[in-house]
Order: C-alpha cells, then sequence, then structure tokens
C-alpha cells in the first residue's frame, strides 16, 4: 500500500470508473521510492489547485496496474512513477520518472485546458 | 500584495527550521517551494543519525513532522509554486509567483537546498525514465538480467552500483577520473565484483537510442577520442548542485560554483535577507546542519524585526 494522502486505486473496477465517470483524471502509477514520493507529494497539493481533476494513485505491484503497464504510451517507460492524464476516457498524455511540479502543471496547461 | 514579517524560500529541514522558530515569535511567515515541503530528506530512505531518534526514522516521516510542526505554530504555505520574480533589496522585498500572486515581507531566508546535478548532454533529457534513471531503488528492477552504465564515481554512484548489481548483468561506470572517490569500503565491493567494469578518464558526451538500447558517446578526457558504446540503460549519479539560478539576476553574492555567501549569522550581502541549508557555501551538508542554520537565519530575523 502506497503511503501517499492521495486516493489509491487498487482495483481494475476503481480505475474503470474513475476514467468513465470523470472527464479529467490522473494516475500516479508507482512505488514508494526517491522518483515517486515527490510526484505524489506534488499531486497532493495539485489537487487542491485543480478540483475538476480526479487524482489517484496505484501502487505499481497490484494485478490492477497492469492496466497501466500494459499501455500502448507505456511500453517503452523504464523509469518510476508512469503518470497517465485521462480525459474522456481517453489517454491523453502519459509520462515517466520524476517530475516537477512545473512539468506536471505545464502538461496539466496543455491536455486539460 | 500580501504581507508578511518574513518570506522563507525553500521548505526543506532549513527553511522549516527558520519557519518553526519565526512563527513561534509571532512573525507571519510564509514558506514558498517548488515541489512538496520536505526538501531531500523527504526522498531519503532512512535516517539514522538524526538526534532523538534511536531507530532510524523514515525520511518521509522526519520530513512530514517537521511540515506538521511548522504548520501548527501558524506558517503558511505556498507548494507547487514557481517563482515569477524576486525583488530583494528594497526594505520590502517582495516575491511573484506563477500564479502571478505577490507577496512582500522586510525579511527573506533563502533555504533552496540542492539538485542533482545534471550532465546537460543532448538526449539526457529525452531519455529520462525510457533508458536514463536517476534513482537505482525506483528504477533498478526493470533492467534485471541487463547490461548498464552508470556514470559517476563517488558514495552516491557507487551505493547505487551495489543495489543495482542485485538486478543487473553488467555494470559499465564511466568516471572522469582515474580513481573513485567513494569510500574505499564501498568503492571495494564494486570494482571487485565481476560483473563490473570501469572507464576510467571517460565523460559522456551525448546519449542516443538504438531501438530499445542506449548508446552514450564518450570522450576519453587524456586523449579527447570519441568512441560510442551500446548498453540498455544509463543511471547518473554526478552530485548534487545548488538550487540558486533564480538568484542569478539579484545582487545576491554567489560562489563561481552557485552557492550563497553569508556571514556567521547567515545575513547575505544584502540586508534583511538570509540564507541557510545546503545552498550556502559550507563544507558539510547535513540535515543537522541545515537545522542549525535554519535557526541562526530565523534568529537573527526575529531579532532584527
Amino acid at each position: 500500500m502506497l503511503k501517499t494522502n492521495l486516493e489509491h486505486i487498487q482495483t481494475r473496477e476503481q480505475l474503470k470508473r474513475l476514467i468513465e465517470n470523470n472527464e479529467k483524471a490522473i494516475v500516479c502509477c508507482g512505488r514508494m521510492g526517491s522518483m515517486c514520493t515527490p510526484v505524489y507529494d506534488i499531486f497532493e497539493v495539485l489537487q487542491e489547485k485543480y478540483p475538476d481533476i480526479q487524482i489517484r494513485d496505484m501502487d505499481f505491484d497490484i494485478p490492477a496496474a497492469q492496466m497501466i503497464k500494459g499501455l500502448p504510451e507505456c511500453q517503452k517507460f523504464w523509469g518510476l512513477p508512469f503518470t497517465i492524464y485521462y480525459r474522456n476516457g481517453k489517454v491523453v498524455k502519459a509520462t515517466s520518472s520524476i517530475q516537477t511540479a512545473k512539468q506536471i502543471k505545464s502538461v496539466i496547461k496543455d491536455v486539460f485546458a | 500584495m500580501e504581507k508578511f514579517d518574513v518570506i522563507i524560500i525553500g521548505a526543506g529541514p532549513a527553511g522549516l527550521t527558520a519557519a518553526i522558530y519565526t512563527s513561534r515569535a509571532a512573525l507571519s511567515t510564509l514558506i514558498i517551494d517548488e515541489a512538496s515541503a520536505g526538501g531531500q530528506v523527504k526522498t531519503t530512505h532512512r535516517v539514522a543519525n538524526y538526534p532523538g531518534f534511536v531507530e532510524p526514522i523514515a525520511g518521509h516521516e522526519l520530513a512530514g513532522n517537521m511540515r506538521k510542526q511548522a504548520d501548527k505554530y501558524g506558517a503558511e504555505f505556498k507548494l507547487a509554486a514557481d517563482i515569477n520574480a524576486l525583488h530583494l533589496t528594497d526594505r520590502e522585498k517582495w516575491v511573484e509567483l506563477d500564479d502571478e500572486d505577490k507577496y512582500t515581507a522586510e525579511f527573506v531566508i533563502i533555504a533552496t537546498g540542492s539538485s542533482p546535478r545534471l550532465l546537460n548532454i543532448p538526449g539526457e533529457q529525452e531519455y529520462k525514465g525510457i533508458g536514463v534513471s536517476y534513482c537505482a531503488t525506483c528504477d533498478g528492477e526493470f533492467y534485471k538480467d541487463k547490461d548498464i552504465f552508470v556514470v559517476g564515481g563517488g558514495n552516491s554512484a557507487m551505493e547505487e552500483s551495489l543495489l543495482l548489481l542485485q538486478f543487473v548483468k553488467s555494470i559499465t561506470v564511466i568516471h572522469q577520473f582515474d580513481e573513485l572517490q567513494a569510500e574505499k569500503i564501498t568503492a571495494d565491493k564494486v570494482t571487485t565484483n565481476p560483473k563490473v567494469n570501469i572507464l576510467w578518464s571517460h565523460e559522456p558526451r551525448a546519449f542516443y537510442k538504438n531501438g530499445n538500447r542506449m548508446v552514450v558517446e564518450v570522450e576519453n578526457l587524456k586523449t579527447n577520442k570519441r568512441i560510442r558504446l551500446e548498453r540498455d540503460g544509463i543511471f547518473i549519479f554526478v552530485g548534487l548542485v545548488p538550487n540558486s539560478t533564480f538568484l542569478k539576476n539579484t545582487p545576491i553574492q554567489l560562489t563561481e560554483h552557485g552557492y550563497i555567501v553569508t556571514n556567521p549569522q547567515m545575513e547575505t550581502n544584502i540586508k534583511g535577507v538570509y540564507a541557510a541549508g545546503d545552498v550556502l557555501n559550507k563544507k558539510h551538508r547535513q540535515i543537522t546542519t541545515a537545522v542549525s542554520e535554519g535557526t541562526i537565519a530565523a534568529l537573527e530575523v526575529i531579532h532584527s524585526a
């Protein structure tokens, strides 16, 4: 279990419901290493700044994470976390490895405008 | 423009300690950080040398406690915030953030710490996460039974290499000198491992992709000859740099390497501007020294306010 203050996605059904029922969603899938925890922390801050975006985290090692790992966008990813941006049920952006707050805000501005 | 008694830039141990002191002294305190609160401590797996903790404490937990303590005494936070503009020379200093909010204060404490040094070569940013990594704990598993490069020869490079050796088929260390700078005991564990070979006196000049593999163009620093080598991934551990580029257009005195120069009271060359923590020009960089400097800076502000 990830030790963050974000809501956790733990099952395939939860991920499906998140994507289907929300226009804008972000899922940050990783572990508790030094590249992942800063990203979770940034998202904890940003979820207050962007109340219209549903932000979740997901443990990289649970079976449901295969829904993220199996995405075409993630096939060449070799760095945690995998951060997926969904809009209207579709992947609009996917990033690998640590991201700064500036980079994340830039993606949000770009794909969720 | 919202006014505070003191603005602290950087929410690592130095900044959070300063905030605890200034808040408890009833000075209105704003802490700004481009990321979340905690600094490098929050990504440190276990902290075993912080006084008062007989058993090691998780870095994330220690950083979280420092944040909560600053919160408790009334410090306000602006996190995940970038600085657009900064004015430090007048009595009333001000900071403008990327959301265009402006904040002013008579006193500023700069505690922005340091970050992993980048090589700043072509391909480094483009291939981050898809062949270039900075964390063995996070990404080592992706390279199970594969061949990798490790760039660096200090303690971090050797400690991370020891972890990577649990996963990989081979490590080629690329190091700019003829000997490692790491502690001998750690260096020996790496260099005597049959999976490791070392490219001495070489530096990477560019990274390329060849299918799923990474190609590194390296230069021999003695002959200036360049060659290209191919492996499955690259891990970079080449030290830290101070987070002070945002001060380049201010009159703050910096060393040639970008560290802030202060007097023993943590005051910079600008009246009312102080600095603390890893961004300082100093010899030792530890959580305890950062906390100490944050305390001194805060006490100076409190006595001057």
